[in-house]
């Protein structure tokens, strides 16, 4: 297997853009990244997209070769990948197999997504589709439903509280406001996040991740190949994907997404490193219980200390472990099939040393959890400086 | 009738498109004795976790529970 390298990265802000479609969000983040890469069209071996449900929020299907198209890229394999919220990270992690084999050289991934046209009960119902749809959904769940339930379940069993979960959002908004490119750049209270609008108890509307536009991409090559592109490459140490069954009810424990620690252990042994080796990460806080569940999974602490770690702000830009420097899902944004490509750019803003006011002190190894639904599907990505 | 002892729940505000007539709602996964769990609807009484719940009726293919 040849080791794989990311030459080129783009993004557009994440937000409410009633102005703008969704091909035009996905090149605007493609042409930024062959932009970065100092690559023309024509170089481009083949895309990889991730998008949830561009056919049921806009209309359009055949996404792939649509987009590419719109770029100057043709006559390559462009293939659209659907895996609920994982759908980018699953994109990125088929693009990585195809370049470590050998099949491809420069392969461009991308993720989109375009929600905000479309009514919030609407909105809830097509994400609601990610979930199994003659069971839980059929009976009325949503998707912070399903959360909900996972949140009520960890505070039973662990002790977690409202405090602990409403402290990742305040965190995620602090870090989220020094971002140009999140969609609510505000800083919000521990008050403000405990007295939210119920969504679905004990969540409040502070728990919930945003529905945003937006679209990011990465461009990949054999790291024997990067000096071509780059003199920042960096190195893809590791990359798993793995799944679990897609009902809650089916799942023994649903305080651990068994999916998520599965990935990690593989990418791990693949880095050839631990958990503890790990700098900062970026996770999937869809919703706050899921970060405080991810930093568990990951390895970061152990089962049942991810709330008080969160409260006692240890994930904060200053912490020990620096979580969602990029203000995660709650702050910067959620257009679902973006947020796994757009977690991968977000570690390489660090790694480079171009995160701004957010740039953290030790920046050379970090890593990306995506999850699709309520953990059927996840990808861990670990990144390091080439 | 089927009884089962509620493994979660939560109370549903934000519906889904077909269920905004219904909010909020009870939503409960209970674990039947020796069948699994389920994702049901819960009628009546609101629900915790660890509290004994029997079956009513489905109702347009919806399991419905109340506390026992």
């Amino acid at each position: 297997m040849r080791p794989v390298a990311i030459i080129g990265i783009g993004k557009t802000a994440f937000g409410a853009f009633p102005d703008r479609d969704l091909r035009s969000l996905a090149v605007e983040a493609g042409e930024k990244c062959l932009t970065d890469a100092h690559v023309s069209p024509s170089q481009v071996e083949a895309y990889y997209l991730g998008n949830f449900a561009g056919p049921s929020f806009v209309g359009q299907n055949h996404l792939a070769p649509y987009i590419a198209g719109a770029m100057g890229i043709t006559g390559v394999p462009c293939t659209r990948f659907e895996a609920a919220c994982a759908s980018s990270g699953s994109a990125f992690y088929h693009a990585v197999s195809s370049v470590a084999a050998g099949l491809n050289d420069v392969v461009l991934v991308a993720g989109v997504e375009k929600m905000t046209s479309q009514t919030t009960p609407k909105v809830t119902e097509i994400l609601a589709g990610a979930g199994d749809t003659c069971g839980e959904v059929r009976a009325g769940a949503t998707f912070p439903a399903l959360f909900a339930m996972i949140a009520r379940r960890h505070m039973y069993q662990y002790g977690t509280t409202r405090e602990m979960m409403a402290a990742v959002a305040v965190k995620n908004h602090e870090n989220g406001a020094k971002n140009p490119l999140a969609h609510m750049r505000k800083v919000i209270t521990m008050e403000q996040a405990l007295k939210g609008k119920p969504i679905s108890e004990p969540l409040t509307v502070f728990d919930c991740s945003l529905i945003s536009d937006g679209a990011a991409a990465v461009l990949i090559a054999p790291l024997e190949r990067a000096a071509e592109f780059t003199d920042k490459p960096v190195k893809v140490l590791g990359v798993a994907q793995t799944s679990d069954y897609v009902a809650l009810d089916q799942k023994d424990d649903i305080t651990t997404f068994r999916a998520v620690s599965a990935a990690a252990q593989k990418a791990y042994k693949m880095a050839g490193i631990t958990a503890q080796d790990i700098q900062f990460a970026e996770v999937h806080d869809c919703f706050t219980i899921a970060e405080i569940i991810a930093i568990e999974d990951l390895g970061f602490v152990k089962k049942g200390e991810g709330g008080p770690y969160e409260l006692a702000g240890c994930t904060g830009l200053t912490g020990p472990m620096p979580i969602n420097t990029s203000g995660g899902l709650k702050s910067k944004g959620h257009p679902v099939g973006a947020t796994g490509v757009g977690q991968i750019c977000d570690l390489v803003y660090q790694l480079r040393g171009e995160a701004g006011e957010r740039q953290l002190a030790k920046h050379s190894l970090g890593l990306a959890q995506n999850l699709g639904g309520s953990g059927a599907t996840a990808v861990v990505t670990i990144l390091g400086v080439a | 009738m089927k009884s089962g002892i509620v493994y979660t729940e939560t109370v549903v505000h934000a519906a889904p498109e077909q269920f905004v007539a219904d909010a909020p709602y009870q939503l409960a996964i209970v674990s039947l004795e020796n069948d699994g769990r389920l994702t049901v609807r819960v009628d009546g009484e609101p629900v915790i976790i660890g509290d004994r719940v029997d079956f009513i009726e489905d109702r347009n293919g919806i399991p419905f529970f109340r506390k026992a």
